[in-house]
């Protein structure tokens, strides 16, 4: 909401500075989000008002002309111009003048450039100053001709003292739509300094007919309307209007159309009642004839279901049951509170006017709005509910201005349907509680001022209060709805600050973030960065990663009012994401190692909500390490840098993960794995991404691993407090084994084959030696371990660990077909 | 016969001169050798008469004791210097580049929202979290917004279908906090990931962070709100920090606050950060509004609550000076690499 402080100041004293008003305003809900100065520029000793005393030809050019300017000094200035609404001839316009020094907007720059005007000879004769277009002023792009100011503007005024102003843009929230209006503000202004409201109850002066006799109005629908006040004005004469009026609505963001319609805009910023004008000679009457033949009738109900009618901005609209409608005698006038139709708006040839100012509810108003999505000035404020005591005041203000300004004649009295009376809300309100909520200590008085500064009603009853609602406060139902009142108005500077005091709620177990927080530790300790990515995204680039083939769009939950075609679908995997990361981060980078923990989305059939499990995917791939001068090309990571993190990751949750050989979509059909927790339950997979992935990826030739995991799994399997195992005191006798096993042994048989055969002795086996090739047999290879045998209470002999070392070569032998190298 | 006293000065002579373990070791085998010069003085001592041997016998002891005793101090001496010469063979440009270990860290919206965490845990709040496609329900009716109610325009929303929402915010899990807990009181944080329907530029995303925070209780205040705010700005910002409270409007408080922060970077002069105001708004708060108690379970009469939600994208870009909000989503290890001090 625009605000020219000198309109708000027709309604308030304003007695802070503006820097106060500003504070002021803005503690209390209503933020200043800017503050336009206008006329800042406008120079004092080098702007005024001023009048044309003559014009003369210019000797030199058809073109330009030089007026004389009276601007209140003993000698009047001669100017060159070349403005075209300046006539040789012409005397008696109001202009500005500005002298040379004048800070002026440059008039033939595209963008807003300020230049000092300089005295010059144009065209071989002097000028000392020049007569101001608009956009030279900087009160809009109007460059054609110069402004010409009101007949009454006072000559050497300077214009910063004429036409200067504030301006306060002021963001008003729902709760605070009774400031869509300079009244509104002007009413909070006097509550917050302690000032008083300047508002009478307008008048009209009438004349003519009852307006009763000539126009009737039915409500079919009061639910949806609850006031329609009507006013009939005569004999009007469209035309522009006054220019202080027209300057107002500019300064308000509104443009001025014709003093009709200027006039309903004016009065509803100043009232915040939206209101319509009807060309009284085109509404239907009853039998379908228009005036004089028969007086017209406003009838408001709902829009039959495929009714059609065309609105001001000339598109035609369908209707529905939803949308409310004025109609006249045959059909739709208006979307009621929305927007007026074409067929009887006000035009050049309009004589006579039927205006309109009404009540519509604020759903039915909202609902409207939304089916046809059609917004305007109206709706916004019909839309955050407009008191019905607006409606016959805003009329009577409206009717006078148009009898002063469109010479009309306004008839006698408002027709009046008011058949659903706001009901009067009155809260019962305890100053103790409320004292005990805020945590303030204010005194009964205090607060008792206060709601009275808003122009509640107290009735103070012992501990127990009545506050009678103003009309005008549709926003206040409850007693926490005064609370708020008593605070922003007492001023939230002075509430105090405390620590809380109530009890301590019992504690919950967090222990899942905390095994979410720990992994984020392991991973970051190993090497990895953390990724945070879009939910939203594109199916079909994770479709070549999805465990099932013939997954669709079905499959994916989907929003229906994206932001573009590429961010429409909630991701089931996080992967797609890390791997357009990583195909980023290769521009720059060798080492790409990373991470990322988030939701995924899977839709569940029969549910109206998806599964949202927490995931846990890691992406390794790049050079092992950045190059440097010790180590200038470091190797590339293999499926075994992956596997180590989570072998790691394994270790520090004490999860037990195990790989499984098998394939995944998407990934190297050979270098995969499913991923088992305790060697049975599935959690994931890891593996290299396919070739072929890698390229419509657009990634570079390297080995990419990537893995996904359930978090709820790997966290419900977490050893928070692992048991502490003993440390041995006697020295470890280490041995190695080098065996011949079939190529379908896995390492890990081998090695849980000698921890079984070892049980009791072993202390730690490592593969330290893989070979295939002569001389091991084809469909063979050869593994080497170093087994440490140790006891805990006592040194073993080496005979005890010779019988070891033999009974597990014959355990692997008849178990696995392993045979001990020679 | 030689000379007992010329022996000596050359010897000491020579061994002082001696630089190396090798030429220590000639010294030796010249002088105390089994062919050294004192050696064969001590063997000729069997050629003098009787009366004289003991004598002489004597002087080649006690120089045998000066040599050796000397000898012992000149190898340690030349085996420090040895030692020191071996370890200055080993100089390096200490300004060299170190071995970089591979490390990595968390992402500066996880190290942040573990301050805000800890912060809050302080003061007795724990965090609850819930999902992030809601229905309409949660996301808005229960927080006192029915269907067209003017205050759901605050919100952009991404619509699932009519009846399902991208949660807007972290709201909705105070109801369901508060649903999980009733009658007992409560302090939460509700971390989690939103969504708006916003175009995105460097000061809007579409997806961000936002932390809620809920206290329900017998005694809870907007006085204790606006303590509980302050004491966070100040941990999280520097104690040096103050708070503005001023009215706002969320349809779920009753007040509702807009909490503001003076600029860290002007101190309240005004400037880009700030836009020329001298704070910047760091959360939206009130009290919980009395039909959101209802819709949680709990008796407005018996208990008040306060909330605020604050955005964690907000909260990094002001700790660390970021000053375009995508930067967060891109996963440029450039970008990333800065930060992550908590691991």
């Amino acid at each position: 909401m625009l605000v020219p402080l000198s309109w708000l100041k027709e309604y308030v004293e304003v007695t802070l500075s503006l820097e106060e008003l500003v504070a002021r305003l803005t503690l209390a809900g209503l933020e200043v989000a800017g503050i336009e100065r206008i006329g800042e520029t406008w120079s004092r000793e080098h702007v005024f008002v001023g009048q044309v005393l003559e014009v003369q030809p210019h000797p030199n050019a058809d073109r330009l002309t030089l007026p004389l300017v009276d601007y209140g000094r003993p000698q009047p200035l001669r100017v060159v111009t070349g403005a075209p609404n300046i006539h040789v001839g012409d005397r008696g316009q109001k202009v500005v003048l500005a002298l040379a020094g004048a800070r002026l907007i440059d008039g033939h720059s595209e963008e807003v450039r300020y230049v000092t005007l300089k005295p010059s000879k144009i065209r071989g004769v002097a000028s000392e100053g020049m007569v101001c277009s608009e956009k030279e002023l900087g009160l809009s792009d109007e460059h054609e001709g110069i402004l010409i100011l009101p007949d009454d503007a006072p000559v050497g005024m300077p214009l910063q003292d004429y036409l200067g102003d504030v301006v306060l843009d002021i963001e008003v929230t729902p709760n605070m739509a009774r400031c869509l209006s300079i009244i509104g503000i002007a009413r909070e202004v006097a509550a917050l300094t302690g000032q008083k409201l300047r508002l009478g109850e307008p008048e009209m002066e009438a004349c003519g007919e009852p307006a009763s006799t000539q126009a009737e109005v039915e409500i079919a629908d009061p639910d949806l309307c609850s006031r329609y006040c009507a006013a009939v004005i005569k004999g009007i004469k469209v035309g522009p209007s006054p220019f202080w009026m027209q300057r107002r609505l500019s300064l308000c963001g509104v443009r001025p159309i014709n003093n009709i319609v200027d006039i309903t805009n004016y009065v509803m910023l100043e009232w915040g009642q939206p209101l319509h004008a009807f060309d009284y000679n085109l509404l239907h009457g009853r039998g379908g004839q228009t005036p004089p033949a028969e007086k017209p009738l406003i009838r408001v109900r709902r829009a039959e279901a495929g009714e059609r009618m065309v609105t001001l901005d000339g598109q035609e609209r369908v209707l529905d049951r939803d949308i409310l409608l004025i109609t006249d005698g045959s059909g739709p006038v208006a979307v009621a509170g929305v927007m007026g139709g074409l067929h009887s708006e006000i035009t050049d040839e309009t004589r006579d006017v039927l205006l309109e100012a009404a009540a519509f509810d604020m759903l039915g108003n909202r609902i409207s709005s939304a089916r046809l999505k059609l917004a305007s000035e109206a709706s916004s404020r019909f839309g955050k509910g407009v008191p019905p005591s607006l409606a016959p005041r805003a009329a009577r203000r409206a009717a006078e201005l148009m009898r002063q300004l469109a010479g009309g004649q306004v008839q006698q009295g408002l027709i009046d349907n008011y058949p659903r009376p706001q009901p009067s809300v009155v809260v019962k309100m305890q100053p103790e509680r409320a004292r005990k909520v805020l945590g303030l200590d204010i005194g009964d008085d205090d607060m008792e001022r206060i709601l009275t500064s808003l122009e509640f009603a107290v009735r103070r009853d012992g501990d127990s209060w009545s506050v009678q609602v103003p009309d005008h406060r549709l926003d206040v139902s409850i007693e926490e709805d005064l609370y708020e009142e008593i605070a922003r108005v007492h001023g939230y500077d002075r509430l105090p600050a405390t620590l809380l005091r109530d009890e301590l709620p019992p504690q919950h177990d967090d222990s899942s973030l905390r095994g979410e927080e720990l992994v984020r530790n392991v991973l970051a300790a190993l090497g990895l960065q953390e990724a945070i990515s879009y939910s939203l995204g594109d199916w079909r680039l994770e479709e070549p990663l999805l465990p099932q083939e013939g997954l669709g769009t079905g499959d994916f939950v989907r929003v229906i009012n994206p932001l573009s075609a590429d961010r429409q679908w909630l991701r089931r995997s996080l992967l797609p994401r890390l791997l357009l990361a990583a195909r980023d981060n290769f521009h720059n980078d060798d080492v790409v190692r990373l991470f990322e923990i988030g939701r995924v989305f899977l839709p569940v059939e029969g549910s109206e909500l998806p599964e949202e499990p927490l995931r846990l995917a890691i992406l390794i791939a790049g050079l092992r390490e950045q190059p440097s001068w010790l180590v200038p090309q470091p190797e590339s990571v293999d499926f075994f840098d992956g596997k180590g993190v989570l072998d790691e990751l394994s270790r520090r949750l004490g999860l037990g993960l195990s790989l499984r050989a098998e394939p995944h979509r998407g990934l190297h059909p050979a270098r995969s794995a499913t991923v088992l927790l305790d060697g049975r339950e599935p959690v994931g997979f890891y593996g290299e991404l396919h070739p072929q992935l890698r390229s419509a990826y657009d990634l570079p030739d390297c080995r990419i691993c990537v893995g996904e995991f359930d978090m709820a799994a790997l966290i419900a399997a977490w050893v928070e407090h692992p048991q502490a195992r003993p440390v041995s005191r006697f020295p470890a006798v280490l041995q190695d084994m080098a065996l011949i096993v079939p190529d379908e042994v896995t390492e890990e048989q081998v090695e849980r084959g000698i921890w079984r055969a070892g049980k009791g002795v072993l202390a730690s086996v490592t593969l330290f030696d893989l070979y295939q090739g002569p001389p091991v047999p084809a469909g063979f290879r050869s593994l080497a371990f170093r087994l440490a045998y140790q006891l805990q209470d006592r040194l073993l002999s080496d005979e005890e660990v010779k019988q070891a070392h033999s009974r597990i070569a014959r355990s692997l032998a008849s178990e696995l077909g392993a045979r001990l190298r020679e | 016969m030689a000379n007992l006293e010329d022996v000596q000065r050359r010897a000491l002579a020579e061994l002082a001169s001696a630089a190396d373990s090798e030429q220590l070791e000639a010294w030796r085998q010249k002088y105390l050798g089994r062919r050294g010069e004192l050696t064969l003085y001590m063997r000729s001592i069997g050629g003098l008469p009787a009366e004289e041997r003991p004598a002489a016998g004597e002087a080649g002891n006690n120089l045998r004791r000066l040599l050796e005793q000397s000898f012992a101090e000149r190898q340690e001496s030349v085996r420090q210097m040895e030692l020191a010469r071996s370890l200055q063979a080993e100089a390096i440009d200490v300004t060299l580049p170190g071995r970089r270990p591979v490390v990595g860290s968390i992402h500066p919206i996880t190290e942040t929202l573990r301050r805000i965490r800890d912060v809050f845990a302080q003061l007795g709040f724990e965090v609850f979290r819930s999902r992030e496609v809601e229905t309409d329900l949660y996301n808005f009716e229960l927080l006192n917004m029915p269907p067209h109610h003017p205050a759901r325009d605050m919100w952009d929303t991404f619509y699932i279908s009519e009846n399902v929402v991208l949660r807007t915010h972290t709201s909705p899990g105070q109801i369901h906090a508060m649903r999980a807990y009733c009658p007992e009181p409560i302090r939460v944080i509700l971390p989690g990931k939103c969504y708006r329907y916003e175009q995105v530029t460097a000061r809007h995303e579409s997806e961000f962070h936002q932390v809620e925070g809920l206290a329900v209780g017998h005694n809870i205040t907007l006085a204790d709100l606006k303590g509980t705010m302050t004491a966070f700005a100040k941990q999280m910002f520097g104690q040096e920090r103050t708070m503005r409270f001023r009215g706002g409007y969320f349809p779920f408080t009753e007040p509702s606050v807009e909490v503001d922060m003076d600029c860290a970077l002007c101190h309240g002069k005004g400037c880009r950060v700030c836009k020329n105001t001298g704070w910047v708004e760091i959360a939206g708060a009130g009290m919980v509004h009395p039909n959101v108690l209802r819709n949680g379970g709990y008796d407005p009469v018996a208990f008040s609550g306060f909330a605020f939600g604050m955005g964690v994208e907000r909260v990094a870009m002001l700790l660390h000076g970021i000053e375009d909000i995508r930067s967060f989503f891109t996963n440029d290890l450039r970008f990333l690499r800065q930060f992550g001090q908590l691991l």
